[in-house]
């Protein structure tokens, strides 16, 4: 199969099940393929936060850097997640650092494009915030479980 | 129906439950900060108990006190005995301090057991959360050794941190199997540890097993069973095909003090071993 744009990548990825071709075709200007090594920052703390991750292969930490202790990791990523909903939110800047943990594959879009294109098409928008929000609620509720000390009761 | 584990074997059936029999403690392992397994061979040659993968039996130190322990071992190797259990009281920690060559009263084996006939054609999925994959490995054991009777297997693991990780080396050995599919997440890590951060649940939704022909075997902690249930069940498990391990204040074994009652039912004579339709409605009545 010949593939002359990153539509067909990102209308496979999980996130994106179900979303209208139309839609597929308006991210596909956003977006660009990109790799990271092993041990490399994606992203740190306070950086600004205008891009967001279809990981494709691999996987990554979230972490909180603690002072003299380093980093502590919160949260792990990789395939078929997504990464990073700073980008929808004002004022657009990151609160974890994001460190490689092996050789990752994802598509990145240009948050600042994709609100742009949310403005202008509001179903699109609809659908983008719809499954943020969605992947939002289950963060939460991992989270809450995690709160519970499951493994300690 | 978790398996009634009457035991296939006679030997088992003339052994008076209520009568300890003496072992010689032939190692001890520690596993964690306050983990270990413990390894004993029946002192006379005539007490050959044999087990199902699921069932536990009654530990006596002498002179401290009697406690129910889960068998960790392989159903194989009987009439040796493999227990894993945590330093939680005054049995316990006396059992930890055990030297080789002591001697341990054992009672049992009681209970029924994971559902490994019926598993026989499916996939499997163990979830297991901190000590609970004690209970769980001899039922992997099992499986392991008749591999060609089940489709795909899969091992989830939780606990709260690398150091927590209980059988690590043999965590190691099976993720290296082709035939074994393994992940493992803590709840918190530091930049040392490479493998998953997040708790057990999130590994469901992308584990590799067929919802539709699958069997579940999960141990923990009532609250992990409870919404790791919830998980597989969201993920397409049909309820009955989910089974859990209870070990509520079991104290007699036998179904009489009633320390390990949960409604109608004793934990260690109806139990451990459940399948989540029988348990569920019992996990949400708050009274009990």
């Amino acid at each position: 199969m010949v593939v002359d744009n990153l539509g067909p990548y990102l209308a496979e990825h999980p996130f994106l099940k179900g979303m209208d071709p139309r839609h597929i075709e308006l991210m596909v200007g956003c977006a660009s393929n990109v790799r990271f090594d092993a041990g490399k920052y994606i992203f740190r703390e306070n950086d600004e936060a205008n891009k967001f991750y279809f990981i494709r292969h691999g996987k990554v930490a979230l972490e909180i850097f603690r002072p003299i202790k380093g980093g502590m990791t919160v949260h792990t990523l990789g395939e078929g997640d997504v990464m990073g909903w700073a980008w929808l939110f004002p004022p657009h800047y990151r609160n974890l650092d994001c460190r490689v943990i092996e050789l990752t594959r994802a598509i990145v879009l240009d948050g600042t494009c994709l609100r742009g294109k949310c403005d202008e098409d509001h179903k699109l928008g609809y659908e983008i915030m719809k499954r943020f929000a969605h992947l939002m609620e289950q963060e939460l509720e991992a989270l809450r479980i995690r709160l519970l000390d499951i493994y300690g009761n | 129906m978790a398996t009634r584990a009457n035991t296939k074997h006679a030997d088992n059936k003339r052994i008076d439950p209520m009568l300890p029999r003496l072992f010689r403690v032939d190692k001890i392992r520690k596993e964690t900060i306050d983990t270990f397994t413990l390894e004993l061979t029946p002192r006379e040659s005539s007490d050959r108990i044999s087990y199902e993968p699921g069932q536990f039996n009654m530990l006596y130190v002498f002179g401290v006190g009697e406690v129910p322990i889960s068998i960790s071992g392989d159903p194989a190797t009987a009439p040796q005995l493999v227990h894993t259990t945590r330093v939680v009281g005054a049995v316990t920690r006396a059992m930890r301090n055990l030297k080789v060559g002591d001697s341990i009263g054992v009672r049992g084996p009681f209970g029924t057991s994971w559902p490994v006939i019926k598993a026989e054609g499916h996939d499997v999925v163990i979830l297991a959360g901190g000590i609970g994959l004690a209970p769980l490995r001899p039922a992997l054991y099992h499986i392991l050794n008749n591999r060609t009777l089940y489709g795909k297997v899969v091992l989830l693991y939780g606990t709260r941190s690398p150091g927590d990780i209980l059988f690590r080396k043999e965590l190691e050995q099976w993720r290296s199997r082709f035939d074994l599919e393994v992940d493992v997440t803590v709840d918190y890590a530091t930049d040392i540890w490479r493998g998953n951060v997040g708790v057990v649940t999130t590994l469901i939704p992308k584990a590799p097993f067929d919802p539709m022909d699958t069997i579940a075997l999960t141990c923990g902690p009532e609250v992990m069973m409870r919404f790791c249930a919830a998980g597989l069940v969201k993920r397409g498990l049909p309820i009955e095909n989910i089974y859990l391990s209870m070990e509520r204040n079991m104290k007699c074994a036998i179904g009489l003090c009633g320390h390990c009652q949960m409604g109608n039912t004793f934990i260690c004579k109806d139990g451990p071993v459940f399948s989540y339709d029988q348990m569920k409605p019992l996990l949400i009545q708050r009274e009990i």
